[in-house]
């Protein structure tokens, strides 16, 4: 047994707490501003220069300049604000964004994560995950557990390039939630059915 | 001396081969389209372009990377742009690419008389080869500001004297751009009179602005529509 993607953006949600910021990353993660509980009182946060982000418009609201660091059209909560870049960018290096929630390609037992190229193959560049992985309060990858070939995505020593170094502080995956420590994978919670001889977590 | 132009190719004309050019926009969302399609029809090459992404699936400065016409280009994600990627891995154009902070900061930096700075973005990354570093709280690299000879910027409404509103998330980097060029252009969908838009309501001061002109067939390309309530 597995967690869904569904799944994995409720226990995301559940660490958040109430009262936060939050900015999440293209992919897996906008899964999460769609489940949020409006009463948690949850400010998302859009690189693009947004604060307020509150799931997605209708027919009559769609505005072509409304839309979130993924260019998906987006609608905005009671409170939002707009902002330049560099702005959008200081409060995320400034540390005044509680959590940000990436996906990831590697994550190490150092806290090392790379997602944003294979060398040689696949370039999407960094976007903000290099400001996002050293600015924001706590930094939740989301990705699953392992690669479409079967390999496990946390590992002792990331091979791909980095996009940041010693910065990971959760990985939540269709597997369970895993803290690297800067040693090893220390397991938060498993998903049901899952066994930890089934992770090929590094020893 | 009237900062008001007729057209992108007025204000465009003395852009030549071989100067750097930002380029305003997040994706397709605000960007100054009037301005994009006049270079595509100006005999220029060699440009640096400075630009979060370089235009998207053949739209924006797609458009003209197509053409050859960009030798470098600066920006942070190429994700959702195949042409710009096919060209950087055959090597036929030369990119940096700057993580997003530091590509809006390094621009901000320019306009603002700030020669360099420490951040903790891309340290033990690729990004730190070649770099100072330097510890503080936490091991920092350090980063110079970004110039350019023109900017190209949409804003929703400006006055005569450039005094500049965005709308919603179409400002981004579009400010930052405006004040790090020596000579930006600004194309709006509203030119009003000045007053009309309260000083307190003013985005971008027109200090910052040396030509304005009324753009016209705006597309506004929605890069993934996404409704509620649909899959």
């Amino acid at each position: 047994m597995s967690w869904t993607k569904e799944d994995m953006a409720d226990q995301v949600i559940a660490l958040f707490g109430k009262d936060v910021s939050v900015n999440l990353g293209i992919g897996l993660p906008t899964l999460i501003a769609e489940r949020m509980d409006p009463a948690a009182n949850v400010m998302i946060q859009s690189e693009n220069g947004v604060l307020g982000v509150s799931g997605r418009p209708t027919k009559n609201t769609v505005s072509p300049t409304l839309i979130n660091a993924g260019k998906e059209t987006i609608s905005i909560a009671k409170g939002a604000s707009f902002f330049d870049s560099s702005l959008s960018f200081g409060m995320i290096r400034g540390g005044h964004i509680d959590y940000c929630v990436l996906g990831g390609m590697e994550v190490d037992a150092k806290r090392n994560l790379a997602n944003w190229m294979i060398p040689g193959k696949k370039v999407t560049g960094m976007g903000g995950a290099m400001d996002l992985v050293n600015g924001a309060g706590s930094v939740i990858i989301m990705m699953t557990h392992f690669n479409k070939h079967g390999d496990a995505k946390l590992l002792d020593s990331c091979k791909l390039p980095l996009t940041g170094k010693d910065v990971v502080d959760l990985v939540v995956t269709d597997k369970g939630i895993f803290k690297p420590n800067g040693t090893k994978f220390e397991i938060v919670k498993l998903a049901p059915g899952v066994l930890e001889v089934d992770l090929k977590l590094p020893a | 001396m009237s900062k008001i132009y007729k057209n992108a190719t007025e204000a465009l004309a003395d852009l030549k081969s071989g100067m750097s050019l930002m380029s305003g926009g997040f994706g397709l969302c605000g960007i100054a389209e009037n301005c994009i399609d006049a270079l595509t029809q100006m005999d220029i090459k060699d440009l640096t372009v400075i630009s979060n992404n370089i235009g998207n699936s053949g739209r924006g400065l797609v458009k003209i990377l197509v053409q050859h016409k960009i030798k470098k280009a600066y920006c942070s994600y190429v994700g959702g742009n195949p042409d710009l990627e096919e060209q950087m891995l055959n090597k036929e154009i030369d990119v940096e690419l700057v993580p997003q902070g530091t590509f809006s900061e390094r621009i901000r930096a320019a306009g603002l008389g700030i020669r360099a700075f420490y951040t903790p973005t891309g340290y033990g990354t690729l990004i730190a080869e070649g770099k100072e570093e330097k510890m503080f709280d936490r091991p920092c690299i350090l980063e110079e500001a970004l110039h350019a000879d023109f900017a190209i910027i949409k804003a929703q409404k400006a006055d005569p004297y450039g005094n500049l509103w965005f709308k919603e998330t179409a400002r981004n980097f579009s400010p930052l751009m405006a004040m790090a060029a020596k000579t930006t252009v600004v194309e709006v969908e509203e030119l009003v009179e000045l007053g009309d838009i309260k000083p307190e309501d003013v985005h971008l001061p027109g200090l910052f602005v040396q030509r304005i002109f009324l753009g016209e067939n705006y597309k506004n390309d929605i890069e993934f529509l996404k409704l509620e309530g649909e899959a």
